[in-house]
């Protein structure tokens, strides 16, 4: 165990051409980074999980975060809620683009709905570095 | 745009779906892993979401 990570901490970084066109399309289109890498039944599945999380939050009337200063905790949760939610890529962008904007009302699905376009946007950085050790072959 | 209006299993049974799911495909290297590992955080999500739905019934006395 110790041996393998010492082994990991070794490999050296991968060149940038190699992994960067997969973790960008992997922002921007969930998934998109395993369709390049032609991983296809990974990659739909993966663009169905983030993909359904986003638009159930939508549904659901969750409030995108803007990022805000003031107190540490201010900032951290909503300067990170922003990151999440703009890890969604294209998903974030449209609904921006259309204008979706739901203010931060009280009950727990407009709670839950927040919380479900957050985590959308967080689950493809998971899908990212999946793509990212796919294409820089640490991965098969 | 629709509205869904889920009661709290409800929208934590979905969460779990969606998180499982994303979980199994990205962390292990054989697809039967992936399989087993989705499966496994799905019982561990529901194990919680039972679990602690449990203790705050207790918890309100």
């Amino acid at each position: 165990m110790a041996k393998e990570k010492e082994l990991q901490q070794k490999q050296p970084m991968p060149p940038i051409g190699a992994w960067f066109p997969a973790v960008a399309l992997g922002w921007l289109v969930p998934g998109g980074g395993h369709f390049l890498l032609k991983r296809p039944g990974r990659g739909a599945l993966l663009l169905a999980s983030v993909s359904g999380m986003f638009l159930c939050g939508l549904m659901m009337q969750g409030a995108m975060f803007q990022p805000q200063s003031g107190d540490l905790l201010t900032t951290l949760i909503n300067t990170g809620g922003f990151i999440g939610d703009m890890c969604s890529g294209i998903l974030y962008l449209l609904s921006v683009c259309f204008g979706y904007s739901q203010v931060d009302t009280a009950g727990h699905v407009h709670d839950y709905g927040t919380k479900f376009l957050v985590t959308a946007g967080l689950l493809n950085i998971l899908a990212m570095a999946d793509a990212y050790e796919i294409a820089a072959g640490r991965k098969d | 745009m629709p509205k869904m209006n889920l009661s709290h299993f409800e929208a934590a049974f979905l969460f779990a779906v969606f998180t499982s799911v994303v979980m199994g495909v990205v962390t292990k290297r054989s697809d039967r892993d992936r399989l087993h590992y989705g499966f496994y955080t799905f019982g561990c999500f529901l194990l919680a979401l039972f679990g602690l739905g449990w203790l705050m019934y207790f918890g309100h006395g």
